[in-house]
């Protein structure tokens, strides 16, 4: 049975939600009552513009508080579930060591004009990130990290000359859907240069990435905002080096 | 502000005496050097402007060409003015432009001059450069002038705003908001592929990718709004872009020819976060430097970058060894200490017990180090995680820690950084942020003493220390081995690889540059 859900702010079943908005106009009266009419507009009902302040002459800035009158149903919610174990640094190592007998390579890169490291460098470098190691850190990964920038065809080619089991890739510009223009261009060359049996993992993330769209893209995974390289390295170990079938 | 920390002034002479230890040979082995952006660069002092139809600029078809006719003596290693000079004084074309266009179509060939050829090609390109660096010291008078007539920044820190939106002409109305809402300094971000390319785009850019290009059309597009601005708001509003990447010296002259007043330049950067050849780099930096000395521009440079990629604790020591081989580049260069923004971020894990303690350590440190330098303070980008409400809560105590520290220039924090490129109102509430901060605590600094033996003063010394340690091995080392070693935003970058790389040629004793040559002169005889 599925039972739905409105928004809490201190009593159980009020539906409040706050906003914040800016219209371009200059305020006024009227302004504040435009954006208690968009805050209707958007399911809130009573809504109350608690703060109203100009910017510059041609625009104003808003905070709405209200009542949402939507429900939320979270059996009808469709997410990526994870659907690998996770394992600690010790187990991923021990896994690939017990069943693939080598350790596996993981180039990773910022492909396009993408120069922003943070993301590849979160999951890679020894450092890591939310208190978790990179996977530089784990013994039983090889990992390129060819750093930003770089061109799809010199990835695919590095790839082939490391025989990267995994290609993680990150993007965080979207300007212009750079992210997943890159992403397709990408998974194209690499299904083209490889058979398709011996193509690496084609994992990649970013900030702005819908993790659905992995299938779209044409790449194994998608990882969004707020991914461990614990996440990474456990759902590597669950493609590449998985248990052995029980049944 | 200084003499907070108890530093022995022995420890700190001995630390900036490293660096030039450090740095010397780096730049001997950059006098020897030209590069590709360096010729370009004096071409474009000299007057040489504009693109073929492709869009790939005259200089660069200009000095390819050079280069490749002369491929069997030597192509680069003679510099581009002694054969183009040489060309136009036997009537090849009429001016730099008619000799580009003919070079381009294959219908002329350079060559080497000698003897009394030489000497005349020498002093017609002399005369030609001078008179591209007259025009930058006419322009940095005018910024002197505007300065005097509009009146200066009302107080320090700077407020630092960026604006990025790929399309010169929506930059503009966004940096002339931004200024009225307070803004003193307005840096266009450029979009991300540009450090790459190896020519300087043409004219006015309305696409780009998270940022706009740098061009000397844009660049004069948003300086003339930036006046208006100026004399709207009855303060002189400095304008900011980037000379990085693979065209640093010709970015850097027509920053000087167009009259922008600040420029992110890193000693550095290039190499660890963009891949470019250390030798590329070094030659490219210094001559940038150069000009912006000449220029009358204040360089900002990029210590934030490493701990964005390295832990802000582990890695502080870093930062002062790159600010202190920054500043031992940049006085060499030319540049004094009023030019010297040297980079600083507020990077520590918000969750690590002390952390703003130890900001103020690091802030102050970099404070009493370079006590006459405009510290460039960057806001948190690492641990800002989507949650605005704290996000607005960390930039507010980034803004104390500049108002604690007396930094020169503030970076506005964003909200919303690693969310959206920030929108009208998160540069309101950002502003709001900073004028709150300013206004309670701005002279905080005056009661402010950490104790001799305090937490915040024996970080400080010990980040000093671990400073000295790091710079005694790069001397040891040698600093292009150690850069090789990935010592520096544990990036590896050896110096025989890298971007760029077949763009240096190591300079004959034939060697001539006008520019250079006036660079290089004492600063008396320069102007």
């Amino acid at each position: 049975m599925s039972e739905v859900l409105v928004p809490y702010g201190d009593t159980r079943g009020d539906g409040m939600v706050q906003v914040s908005f800016t219209l371009p106009m200059a305020h006024s009266k009227v302004a504040e009552g435009a954006a208690a009419q968009l805050a209707n507009k958007m399911g809130m009902d009573p809504a109350l513009v608690v703060h109203a302040k100009p910017l510059g002459p041609d625009f104003t800035f808003f905070v709405v508080y209200g009542r949402v009158n939507h429900v939320v149903d979270p059996s009808q919610v469709v997410v990526v579930e994870r659907d690998y174990p996770l394992l600690s640094p010790k187990e991923v190592n021990a896994a690939i060591k017990r069943r693939l007998r080598r350790r596996l390579t993981v180039v990773g890169a910022c492909i396009g004009t993408d120069a922003h490291t943070v993301g590849i460098d979160a999951i890679l470098n020894i450092k890591g990130f939310a208190g978790e190691k990179g996977l530089e850190y784990y013994r039983e990964l090889k990992v390129v990290n060819l750093g930003a920038q770089v061109a799809v065809p010199q990835l695919v080619e590095r790839a082939r000359a490391e025989r990267a089991d995994v290609v993680l890739v990150s993007q965080v510009v979207t300007q212009r859907d750079a992210h997943l223009l890159n992403t397709r261009e990408m998974s194209a060359a690499f299904r083209e240069s490889y058979p398709s049996d011996k193509r690496p993992l084609l994992v990649v993330g970013g900030p702005r990435f819908d993790e659905k769209m992995a299938d779209e893209l044409g790449v194994d995974r998608i990882f969004g905002r707020g991914t461990t390289p614990g996440e990474v390295a456990s759902f590597i170990t669950s493609r590449l080096a998985p248990p052995r079938s029980t049944t | 502000m200084t003499g907070k920390l108890d530093l022995d002034p022995r420890t700190v002479r001995h630390a900036r005496s490293l660096a030039r230890k450090a740095g010397r040979p780096i730049v001997t082995m950059a006098k020897k050097h030209t590069t590709v952006s360096v010729e370009r660069a004096t071409l474009r002092l000299a007057g040489l402007a504009g693109a073929d139809e492709e869009g790939t600029p005259w200089v660069n078809r200009l000095v390819d060409v050079v280069r490749a006719d002369l491929d069997d003596q030597g192509g680069l290693e003679h510099g581009v003015a002694l054969p183009v000079w040489d060309a136009l004084l036997r009537g090849e074309g009429d001016d730099l432009l008619t000799l580009a266009q003919k070079a381009a179509a294959g219908t002329i060939a350079f060559r080497l001059p000698e003897g009394k050829d030489a000497t005349r090609a020498r002093a017609a390109a002399r005369k030609r450069v001078d008179a591209g660096l007259r025009t930058v010291d006419a322009r940095r008078r005018e910024r002197e002038r505007l300065i005097t007539r509009h009146g200066d920044a009302p107080r320090q820190p700077w407020i630092y705003l960026i604006v990025a939106t790929g399309d010169i002409h929506e930059d503009i109305p966004q940096a002339q908001q931004a200024a009225r809402e307070g803004a003193d300094v307005i840096a266009v971000i450029r979009s991300t592929g540009q450090s790459l390319l190896d020519f300087v785009p043409e004219g006015a850019t309305r696409e780009g990718f998270a940022g706009t290009y740098a061009t000397q059309e844009n660049f004069r597009l948003m300086r003339a709004a930036l006046d208006e601005s100026s004399k709207e708001l009855g303060r002189y509003i400095r304008l900011t872009n980037y000379a990085s990447g693979l065209c640093m010296p010709e970015i850097a002259a027509l920053a000087g020819l167009e009259r922008l007043d600040m420029m992110l330049n890193d000693s550095m950067y290039g190499i660890l976060f963009r891949d470019i050849n250390p030798v590329r780099t070094f030659v490219d930096q210094r001559f940038s430097r150069q000009v912006h000395a000449r220029a009358g521009i204040i360089i900002n440079t990029g210590e934030d970058n490493y701990l964005t990629t390295a832990d802000a604790v582990e890695a502080a020591h870093t930062v002062t060894t790159s600010q202190l081989l920054n500043e031992y580049f940049a006085k060499e260069a030319g540049l004094e200490d009023w030019q010297l923004g040297l980079g600083h971020a507020f990077e520590i894990d918000p969750s690590i017990p002390d952390s703003f303690r130890m900001e103020l350590a690091h802030a102050l440190l970099a404070r009493e180090i370079f006590p006459k330098a405009p510290l460039k303070w960057m806001p948190p980008t690492r641990h800002m995680t989507g949650d605005v409400f704290r996000g607005n809560l960390l930039d507010g105590f980034f803004n104390l820690a500049g108002a604690l520290t007396g930094q020169g220039i503030l970076l506005v924090g964003m909200m919303t950084e690693a969310v959206v490129t920030p929108w009208l109102s998160d540069r309101d509430v950002a502003l709001q942020n900073v004028r709150y901060v300013l206004d309670a605590a701005g002279s905080l600094h005056e009661d402010f003493h950490p104790a001799p033996d305090g937490f915040i003063a024996s970080r400080a010394r010990h980040v000093l220390g671990e400073s000295i340690a790091l710079l005694d091995r790069i001397v040891d080392d040698g600093m292009l081995d150690a850069i090789a070693e990935g010592t520096f935003g544990l990036m590896k970058r050896p110096a025989d690889a890298g971007r760029g790389l077949d763009g240096v040629a190591v300079k004959s004793d034939l060697y001539y540059n006008p520019a250079s040559e006036a660079l290089d002169a004492p600063p008396e005889a320069a102007r």
